[in-house]
């Protein structure tokens, strides 16, 4: 189900760049009618997630974060999915740098959770640089449990909070 | 026959010259022997001070008051309040009135003296063992700042302690943490000093970066600290006089955390990850030269020194969870010494060299713990959901960590417990508190 939706917004992605530049992704098929994204008509407004250039839509529409299970930073393949559109995404917006961050849940000692979100974010970085992106232009910094999105303390927050995001950083539009 | 360890280690005892058991055997010395057995807090009388001079009038009373904190914290003695007295203390050098302590069981008795010149500031005390009548030890004399007039009460409850637990000192003591404020996702960081019964808390840092584990220096006088201040995890060395910082030496596309002194003030060891990996080095922090100390693809960290600074004890997850190690200072070889059901993390090597403490976590529930070098002995001193980072006091008697709660509203509060698992209190600090570490003995 997951995987399905990622896939969805893969396509939204490319149905929305089709709009804009129809050759960037290069000619795949996918009808550029609009159904996804607010490119019909070219009221596109730069930096907004419908600026498919833009961090919002990185965020919002490739998906800016990968999830792991509990003390694991193998990719689940949702979380494959998600880096590979992240890799077509940045070898598309080159202008952009990325800093992947690496995150634990609260379960666990402070010092091993670093280098436990260490390790989730080389797994991405690395997934991303066998995709084809530029290790030149990617970073890695781990924040432990330092950095929780979601503050309950059962698996329902935890399972958001380990994670590996990535941090756009430069950008034309930005 | 139990061996020595347990004897001296185990759980509290008070032993109160026979006076509590039958009073059969009246002349044995005023003595708590900390040992297996559990038997009450020996009570005992601070009086207020005698001023010996008008300037002295408050100090005089806030003195006796600080010294009665540290021995009550302690667990170990329990105070006669002063609405009990039968006889007033009006001058330092005048006889005791033992029977009029006696009536009131109390069967320690601390008198003082104060005088204070401008700035400066003379703490007289004597102890007496009430039943015997006499004296412990002879009387000593401070010499101090009124600023300083804490230090000068933690000196005195210092040699009272001492005195009649045979145990080291430790009042006299300070501990750096992490201030906490604001909720789990928005949680707000910076670096703080404070005595060790959280009075006189500065601050150290701000909180715009996110600030990690702070240690003393052996002579208590830097701090190693790990902040994000750059935008990743660097060590960083802070002078505490002058609240000067630098960063230690580091490559370009590393993290480096968890650092700890040698005994030698000199070299750091650490954890630096590159490429998602995490071993331990350690570093000379004056020329900057590192030396890989592990070097394995599991996680190794959280390093501490034994006191002799020949060894190190560690965590890794080589085996498959995170379990302590003990290798020597140079790297090579290193032993597991933790085999218990769970997982352990965060060994700090005690002061007196004989235990490690660590954070063990176990179905769900977080664990302060002590063993011995050898992994024998485990004892665990605390459970909740989240106990972790474990300090010890300079006299490897007791042990400060920090509790976070759990849910939405949690947040961190710093305790002590003894190494026995009784006496466990929370240290009262202005907001949340974490990752203490205890200064040596000032």
């Amino acid at each position: 189900m997951k995987r399905f939706m990622t896939s969805g917004l893969l396509i939204a992605a490319l149905a929305v760049t089709a709009c804009t530049n129809p050759n960037r992704f290069g000619s795949d098929g996918l009808g550029a009618d609009g159904t996804y994204g607010a490119g019909v008509n070219g009221s596109i407004v730069p930096g907004s997630a419908n600026d498919p250039t833009s961090t919002a839509f990185f965020q919002q529409s490739v998906g800016d974060r990968v999830l792991f299970d509990v003390d694991q930073s193998t990719l689940t393949p949702t979380g494959q999915a998600t880096l590979a559109a992240q890799a077509q995404w940045l070898m598309a917006n080159t202008d952009y740098q990325a800093v992947i961050e690496g995150h634990a849940d609260e379960q666990g000692t402070r010092e091993y959770n670093l280098a436990l979100g260490a390790r989730r974010a080389n797994a991405a970085q690395e997934y991303l640089v066998s995709q084809g992106v530029s290790p030149a232009r990617l970073r890695v910094v781990s924040y432990g449990k330092e950095r929780p999105i979601e503050i309950c303390s059962n698996e329902a927050c935890y399972a958001k909070n380990r994670r590996a995001v990535t941090v756009l950083a430069g950008g034309l539009t930005s | 026959m139990r061996p020595l360890f347990l004897s001296i280690w185990l759980c509290l005892s008070v032993i109160l010259g026979a006076t509590l058991t039958t009073g059969a055997q009246a002349q044995e010395p005023l003595r708590i022997i900390i040992d297996e057995a559990i038997i009450e807090p020996l009570p005992f009388a601070v009086p207020n001070f005698q001023p010996e001079n008008a300037q002295a009038g408050q100090m005089a009373n806030d003195l006796a008051r600080v010294v009665a904190a540290d021995l009550i914290g302690t667990g170990l003695f329990r105070e006669i309040p002063a609405t009990s007295y039968i006889s007033s203390v009006t001058n330092f050098n005048a006889p005791v009135q033992f029977a009029d302590w006696k009536a009131i069981n109390a069967q320690a008795l601390v008198t003082g003296a104060v005088s204070v010149e401008g700035n400066s500031l003379n703490v007289k005390f004597r102890l007496y063992d009430v039943f015997s009548g006499a004296e412990l030890g002879s009387g000593l004399q401070f010499s101090g700042t009124v600023d300083g007039w804490r230090r000068m009460a933690h000196k005195v409850a210092d040699a009272v302690y001492t005195r009649i637990t045979g145990e080291g000192p430790y009042f006299d003591s300070r501990v750096v943490y992490v201030s906490e404020t604001g909720p789990k996702d928005d949680r707000k960081k910076r670096l703080a000093i404070m005595d060790y019964d959280g009075a006189n808390v500065q601050y150290l840092t701000d909180s715009n970066a996110i600030v990690l584990a702070p240690r003393f220096s052996p002579s208590g006088d830097r701090v190693l600290y790990t902040s994000y201040e750059s935008g990743f995890p660097r060590i960083y060395v802070l002078d505490i006089g002058s609240v000067q910082r630098r960063v230690l030496e580091s490559a370009e596309g590393t993290m480096s955390f968890a650092p700890r002194f040698a005994p030698n003030g000199q070299t750091v060891v650490y954890s630096l990850t590159q490429g998602g990996n995490t071993d331990i080095y350690s570093m000379d922090i004056t020329t900057g030269q590192s030396l890989r100390l592990t070097n394995t693809p599991a996680i190794e960290t959280a390093p501490s020194y034994s006191p002799d600074g020949t060894r190190i004890v560690f965590e890794s997850d080589r085996s498959g969870t995170q379990q302590l190690y003990v290798m020597p200072v140079t790297g090579g070889e290193a032993q597991r010494i933790s085999f218990g059901e769970g997982r352990y993390g965060t060994p700090v090597w005690s002061p007196r060299g004989d235990l490690v403490a660590f954070t063990k976590q176990n179905k769900g529930r977080f664990h302060i713990g002590v063993m011995r070098l050898d992994g024998s002995q485990e004892r665990l001193l605390t459970a909740s959901f989240l106990d972790e980072g474990p300090t010890w006091a300079p006299n490897g008697r007791v042990i400060m960590f920090a509790r976070e709660t759990q849910g939405a509203s949690g947040s961190s509060t710093l305790y002590s417990v003894d190494i026995s698992g009784r006496n466990l209190r929370p240290v009262t600090t202005p907001s949340g508190g974490s990752d203490p570490s205890w200064s040596p003995l000032q």
